[in-house]
């Protein structure tokens, strides 16, 4: 069967720097995948190049069979994403958001099809509402919606538990393993909540310095590194220290964007 | 063509629903035109140029246009990051697409900021040409599309707000004030002239004026296709430098 996500020898470089250094792993369809690693050891570089946003120094990736860099247009298509901030408009209500996804995508924006996906994460009742008079959860959810209208066989969520209660964050991991199982849909995900990878993910990828260290199932990983938990196996391959980053602009702008909406 | 009429129209939607924001932009413009137009007035009737208010109507409008576009484009830097123009990014839609929607869509919103503008001169003794006024409103679109254009480029190649302070102090505001919008371009010093000249809105005054009252230094022939063939470069800059545009 074809590979979902095929990587092979993928490599950034930033001037001097390697963020990403030459990884590969494969996912399966309909596998849900936890991809770890502490601050600034390029999960969020990796992503960015998985969903086209940068471009790889070297190295080949494959959706569904496309090259991300070859076929970028039939790539984007094959995936649907819940970036790390939203990227929801505010001013526009929950239905015009999912209707421009639907435009944009040049998938039939009918009506039913929106209702449906909107009463899945139960948003059907606040369609018509701003998004911005909508809390996190919320937004979340909204997101989720709106990546599955065009009917991806990929989905990369990047921290999607983020800030959320434990209620929600348990009914969004609901939607999340019930649509790996009906639709055959692949998750790829990362997240800094060790529990959560290990209640969910078929197989889990660990990544520090630029290099995937593990790759298996929880089981495997917990049998080689002899612990009991995610977490524990988690620091004992990546070690105890703390990864200070240089702020990006985007963490700039995050700090902004905390000061002005009191998130 | 669908992914540039999506960007325009979510452009205008949001414009329409943010009447504070309509309202609060008009006060810069009423401000110049209120306090210039009643306090100068005076010293340029009696220079011998006639009434001021006829002068300064197309300058505050230009104005109202320039700060509207500028905004509209720089606005991307937050909008890639945390906006809906994130989501466009990773859609499989062309980067040019994207780009001429929402310079379509800030320029569209900028003339019509203009228009309210040009409303409000008429209530405080701007007297124009009312046939006149189709002409004037294709010198306000070229400029918006312009300087939205130019707003873009620039938030393309920033990673935050940082500059944004630095860009309104040397870069928007000397293109207002060094436009011609609050003075007459003839009689000055030769090297001031020239400076006047190398501004692009100088044009799009001049335009505006020249179409509303007949008043006009360079002629609106050379308005025009100074103004056209400066969008043409800025588009085609623009459409590059955010088809290069990596998060």
């Amino acid at each position: 069967m074809q590979k979902a996500i095929i990587v092979k020898n993928l490599t950034k470089k930033f001037k001097d720097f390697t963020a990403v250094d030459n990884i590969s792993f494969e996912v399966s369809p309909g596998e849900i995948f936890a991809f770890l690693g502490p601050n600034g050891a390029g999960k969020t570089t990796t992503i960015k190049m998985l969903t086209t946003l940068l471009h790889p120094t070297s190295g080949e990736i494959l959706l569904d069979g496309h090259d991300v860099n070859k076929d970028q247009d039939s790539a984007r298509k094959s995936f649907g994403i819940v970036f790390q901030d939203p990227s929801l408009d505010d001013e526009l209500t929950a239905y015009e958001n999912m209707k421009f996804h639907a435009m944009l995508y040049r998938v039939p924006s009918d009506t039913k099809k929106i209702k449906d996906l909107l009463e899945f994460v139960e948003l059907l009742d606040r369609k018509d509402a701003l998004v911005k008079t909508f809390s996190g959860g919320m937004k979340r959810r909204l997101e989720i919606a709106r990546g599955l209208l065009h009917h991806p066989k990929i989905f990369f969520l990047d921290e999607p538990t983020q800030g959320l209660d434990p209620q929600t964050r348990n009914h969004l991991w609901e939607y999340l393993i019930n649509l790996a199982k009906k639709d055959n849909i692949t998750i790829f995900f990362t997240t800094h909540y060790m529990e959560e990878a290990q209640n969910t993910a078929q197989k889990i990828a660990i990544i520090d310095h630029g290099k995937i260290i593990k790759v298996g199932t929880t089981e495997q990983i917990l049998k080689d590194t002899k612990t009991n938990s995610l977490e524990k196996a988690f620091l004992k391959l990546t070690g105890n220290s703390i990864r200070d980053e240089d702020a990006s602009g985007a963490d700039r702008m995050r700090q902004h964007r905390a000061m002005f909406r009191g998130r | 063509m669908q992914t540039i009429y999506i960007l325009w129209l979510r452009e205008l939607t949001r414009y329409s629903r943010s009447r504070a924001r309509i309202i609060g932009s008009l006060g810069q413009p009423l401000l110049f035109l209120l306090a210039l137009g009643f306090g100068l007035g005076p010293v340029f009737q009696k220079a011998g140029q006639g009434s001021y208010f006829q002068f300064l109507g197309p300058g505050v409008i230009a104005m109202s246009i320039l700060f509207t576009a500028i905004f509209a484009g720089i606005q991307i830097i937050w909008d890639k990051q945390f906006g809906f123009l994130k989501e466009t990014l990773v859609a499989p839609v062309s980067r040019l697409s994207i780009m001429l929607g929402k310079t379509l869509g800030g320029a569209t919103i900028a003339t019509l900021q203009g228009i309210i503008v040009f409303v409000l001169t008429l209530f405080v003794g701007f007297h124009p040409n009312i046939a006149a006024i189709p002409l004037a409103i294709i010198f306000m679109l070229l400029i918006s599309i312009f300087f939205t254009a130019v707003g873009i480029s620039i938030a393309s190649l920033l990673e935050d707000m940082q500059g944004f302070q630095l860009i309104m102090n040397f870069l928007v505001q000397p293109l207002f004030f060094l436009s011609g919008a609050l003075f007459p371009i003839n009689n000055l010093p030769k090297v001031f002239e020239m400076v006047v000249g190398l501004d692009p809105l100088s044009y799009g005054v001049d335009g505006i004026r020249g179409s509303l009252t007949g008043l006009t230094h360079y002629g609106l022939g050379i308005d025009f296709l100074v103004l056209f063939i400066m969008t043409s470069f800025i588009l085609v800059l623009g459409s590059y430098l955010f088809s290069k545009i990596q998060l």
